[in-house]
């Protein structure tokens, strides 16, 4: 356990893994109250196009991420706003589209090096993140916060109700662009911790968990956060620890870790409360 | 005295009138049915009346003044909205909603006195629609009365001079119809709340209704239930002849 705490890897990984966790839950939470949870799960199926281009061309990789999420999730909004059956069929066709390209450019990639890029896209990439890639994590973190700060009240407001939403002068569009913007984020830094395939574990898996266990629509977003880094830190402590007792001395993923920490969690208080 | 004057709106949606020339008024305190079937106009109007839709001709003042987005003055209760059972939202948050769902920012750093008062005034607004009892339970659990009782005191919370509903009986059973008619005939006589209610079925409305808007067609006539519900009145409004049945206290239009 003392080289646990004292590897500047696992420092970095705890970090990441904090501010990932604490976006994704928080967003998990309206996500699971709009209905979107294809929408996030999409998104972070496109934003491995923008992964797997980030190594082609040599540039961060939540840069990537990022830059493709943005894009697609204000394609998804203004190609399918008003409507929920519009907005899956424009996400559909976008999540297509998206997958072609991350196809074309991960064999691109393989082809000329072996950075283990389709792994690391798809997985994730905790423990080998780099300091590098931090500030931009901390970059991301803080805008998906404080959008979602900031927007708190009118998207309650506008998922639950839109109708009074706009009656009351919410410009319901616009609240639901922000919103989106801040799922973009959540699901490009769940992407680079635990990979663009388990994303949504960690945007769905807190908050489905944190409703169950609150009535209470702040608690609950508060609740999905915390609920979200014990997962996280608790896969990356085990996947530490399965150095040790793994049969080859390997790590097994820390990916795999959470998303069962996630589902034995769900498991737990699906069976317990019924508040 | 006059509290919404609604001057000869008309509403042209994708080439079809949805409203030709509606206009009427509502002074304060009256207690006002929107009366007429699936299709008449009524949502439009309302979208009218709030500032959501731009009519092409005519125009609406609440208080004299030409209405503006999210007006203090007026209170609405949408058309049902399907609330998810595991919405983690109390009937109190969402009446909550109704005094600052509408503002950004982060959630202000409120002196114990104005949190008590915030709640206070929550606890008023539940109280008044008799919603106190299952204030605390999740609102997406709640049956469709009080559901519709929440929906009511959300409205209300902001103290309102107007409070706009859409079809707020739909789908609700006899004796949740009689109570929330009743809720609100109380809020209009105690409170002094103007009320517009919408309803594709006049019967539960009788007793309570000050007067009637009846709509057809885009087309409204107004005036006291007596002086409205006639066969000649309605036969105008149609523009073809119905005939006005009087069947044990209730009154059916035959077209």
């Amino acid at each position: 356990m003392s080289t646990f705490l004292s590897n500047p890897a696992v420092h970095t990984a705890l970090l990441v893994g904090l501010l990932v966790a604490a976006v994704s839950g928080p967003v998990g939470v309206f996500t699971i109250l709009r209905g979107q949870s294809f929408a996030g799960h999409s998104l972070a199926d496109i934003g491995t196009a923008g992964g797997a281009a980030s190594y082609l061309i040599g540039t961060n990789v939540l840069v990537g991420f990022v830059s493709v999420n943005v894009v697609a999730a204000a394609l998804m909004e203004s190609a399918g706003a008003n409507r929920a059956r519009n907005r899956d069929v424009a996400t559909g066709v976008v999540l297509g589209a998206a997958l072609g390209l991350s196809a074309l450019f991960l064999h691109l990639e393989t082809e000329s090096s072996t950075t283990g890029a389709t792994i690391d896209v798809l997985f994730g990439s905790i423990f080998t993140l780099g300091s590098t890639t931090v500030p931009f994590v901390v970059g991301a973190a803080a805008i998906a916060i404080g959008l979602l700060v900031w927007i708190h009240r009118p998207l309650m407001l506008a998922s639950v109700a839109p109708d009074l939403a706009g009656a009351r002068g919410v410009p319901v569009g616009l609240v639901g662009a922000g919103y989106l913007v801040a799922l973009a984020m959540a699901v490009s830094l769940s992407a680079v911790a635990i990979g663009a395939i388990l994303s949504t574990a960690l945007l769905i898996g807190p908050a489905a968990i944190a409703i169950q266990l609150t009535r209470r629509p702040l608690a609950a977003v508060v609740a999905s956060g915390a609920i979200g880094v014990a997962v996280t830190w608790g896969g990356i402590a085990l996947a530490w620890n399965s150095y040790y007792w793994s049969s080859s001395h390997q790590q097994w993923p820390v990916s795999f870790f959470i998303v069962s920490l996630v589902l034995v969690a769900f498991i737990g208080t699906s069976f317990g409360s019924r508040r | 005295m006059t509290l919404l004057e609604v001057d000869g709106v008309d509403v042209r949606l994708g080439g079809r009138t949805v409203l030709d020339g509606v206009g009427f008024t509502i002074d304060d305190g009256q207690f006002t049915g929107l009366i007429g079937s699936n299709g008449a106009g009524k949502t439009t109007l309302y979208r009218v009346i709030l500032g959501l839709l731009d009519p092409q001709a005519g125009q609406v003042l609440v208080k004299g003044r030409p209405l503006a987005r999210r007006n203090p003055l007026v209170g609405y209760v949408p058309q049902k909205i399907a609330l998810d059972p595991d919405l983690p939202l109390r009937a109190r948050d969402l009446v909550g909603l109704g005094v600052d769902g509408h503002r950004f920012g982060p959630p202000p750093i409120l002196s114990r006195a104005r949190r008590l008062s915030r709640r206070e005034q929550v606890d008023q607004a539940l109280a008044a629609v008799g919603a106190s009892e299952f204030a605390d339970r999740r609102v997406g659990r709640l049956s469709g009365g009080e559901q519709q009782r929440v929906m009511i005191a959300q409205a209300i919370v902001s103290h309102p001079s107007l409070l706009l509903l859409d079809e707020p009986l739909a789908n609700l059973d006899i004796s949740s119809t009689n109570e929330i008619v009743s809720v609100l005939a109380k809020l209009c006589r105690d409170q002094g709340i103007a009320i517009l209610i919408s309803a594709h079925d006049m019967n539960p409305l009788l007793p309570v209704m000050d007067r009637i808007v009846y709509m057809a067609e885009g087309r409204v006539a107004t005036g006291r239930t007596g002086e409205v519900v006639r066969t000649d009145v309605l036969s105008a409004l149609y523009r073809h002849p119905v005939e006005v049945l009087e069947v044990q206290g209730r009154l059916l239009v035959v077209g």
